[in-house]
């Protein structure tokens, strides 16, 4: 059966690739603000760019965190991209400050970088930490396209999925139980990403 | 450190891929979206659309363009051509673009830059600055070499990344379409000039011309066309030049 993923359209960024990306790895899609249509789905995606506090103010005032937590505690997969990696966490230093969804431990800090560009814009290697459903090639990692000005930071080293460099390490992938995050562009990481979100369509068939 | 990276640049005329000598003497080279659907496949690390119908057209041509590569190309991309204001660029990122590309409406109001960028960040907005050598320098240029701008070319890179621009898509009118090599010193001039990556364009005309400009050049990306589109030479073959010179190069 083709499984039938929600993409949670918070107003923060453009969805449309997100959308061809899935699309194109198999998935049925529907991308929404309205939880009732999302409720009903096997998967939730999380995407974004933008500012952290603007965002996460969006998704509390549509209820897209009430959603989150009930999809979660009912099993069902979630991916965070990019900004939706970020708002998985705690809070986020960026701007005034703000909190995010607080499913992982940890905070969302700006990337350290001295001497280099920010925001960090390119093609990386990512290197994978442990064994998932969603990683692809375990030995040599797997090369994705970034655009983000702050990083993660996971207070429990077991839920960091990824690592790249840009500067010093930072996180790139997270991954606990049911929840998948990835600070790459898959949607824009040709064939290598559309490889990671079918494997993600994949699990949410289970 | 992000690997330097290998552009193919599709100029689309009347919704083909069109590739001439010197911005003139058009050759027909395919669709757009077929041809760079290919180059995803075969390891482009991004994809430039330059719609050269745009000025008479209008913006709709663009972004159906911006539309039909977000269903097709999954890899960034950036379109340039008719993008004169804030609200063109809206519906092209809004199509699903990542980057577009702004020369002469910057050139005519530079601000654009700095409502751009503010609206959207820098890394979307890309100044292309067409040069001509001139005297001991060059000189910007406009509407396929016709139009003289007065603005030296190393100072309207740096006033543009000032005023917001994220990256330099830097043309030498000279080679465009030549296949004679890039003009290396214009290209590391600009490079050593501004703080933002510099895309080298107009005269790749073998493998090696791509390593050198990337090497020596101090380019960050090299954009081709000509010795892409007719199959001259393959980008597989260009990132194993790559990584033979010891640039960083993604091949996957």
């Amino acid at each position: 059966m083709t499984s039938r993923l929600a993409i949670l359209d918070c107003g923060i960024g453009n969805l449309r690739s997100v959308e061809k990306a899935f699309e194109r790895s198999g998935a049925e899609v529907v991308v929404t603000s309205e939880v009732a249509a999302a409720e009903t789905a096997d998967g939730l995606v999380l995407p974004g760019v933008g500012a952290f506090p603007a965002a996460m103010e969006r998704v509390r005032e549509q209820g897209v965190d009430d959603l989150i937590g009930r999809s979660i505690a009912d099993g069902k997969p979630l991916l965070g991209i990019c900004l939706g990696m970020q708002l998985l966490f705690e809070r986020s230093s960026e701007g005034e400050g703000a909190e995010g969804l607080g499913l992982l431990e940890g905070s969302v800090e700006p990337i350290s970088a001295p001497g280099l560009k920010i925001p960090h814009i390119g093609w990386e290697r990512v290197t994978w930490e442990k064994s998932d459903p969603l990683v692809g090639d375990v030995e040599t990692g797997d090369d994705f396209y970034f655009v983000h000005g702050y990083a993660a930071r996971p207070r429990n080293e077991v839920d960091t999925l990824g690592r790249s460099v840009y500067g010093e390490g930072f996180c790139a992938a997270v991954s606990r139980g049911n929840i998948w995050g990835v600070q790459f562009h898959p949607e824009k990481s040709s064939a290598t990403g559309l490889g990671l979100l079918r494997r993600f369509v994949e699990v949410c068939e289970r | 450190m992000a690997y330097k990276r290998i552009i193919p640049c599709l100029d689309v005329d009347d919704g083909r891929v069109v590739k001439g000598t010197n911005f003139v003497d058009l050759r027909d080279a395919g669709d757009p979206i077929e041809l760079a659907a290919r180059y995803d496949s075969e390891g482009a690390d991004e994809i430039v659309f330059l719609d050269i119908t745009a000025s008479h057209e209008g913006r709709d041509t663009v972004v159906e363009l911006a539309r039909r590569a977000a269903e097709e190309v999954f890899v960034p991309f950036t379109i340039g051509g008719g993008i004169r204001s804030v609200d063109d660029a809206k519906a092209v990122l809004d199509a699903g673009a990542d980057k577009v590309s702004v020369n002469s409406a910057a050139v005519a109001e530079p601000s654009l830059l700095t409502a751009l960028s503010d609206r959207y960040g820098s890394q979307s907005i890309v100044l292309a600055i067409d040069a001509k050598r001139k005297d001991d320098g060059w000189e910007a240029v406009t509407r396929g070499g016709r139009e003289e701008t007065g603005k030296d070319v190393v100072a309207w890179a740096r006033e543009g990344v000032e005023r917001g621009a994220g990256e330099i898509l830097l043309t030498s009118m000279g080679r465009d379409g030549t296949e004679a090599g890039y003009e290396l010193d214009l290209i590391r001039a600009v490079s050593g000039a501004v703080p933002v990556p510099v895309i080298a364009s107009g005269g790749a005309g073998s493998v090696e011309d791509l390593v050198e400009v990337l090497g020596e050049g101090c380019a960050d990306a090299a954009l081709a066309a000509s010795i892409f589109h007719f199959g001259e030479h393959s980008i597989a073959e260009v990132k194993s030049a790559m990584a033979a010179a010891g640039i960083p190069a993604r091949t996957t």
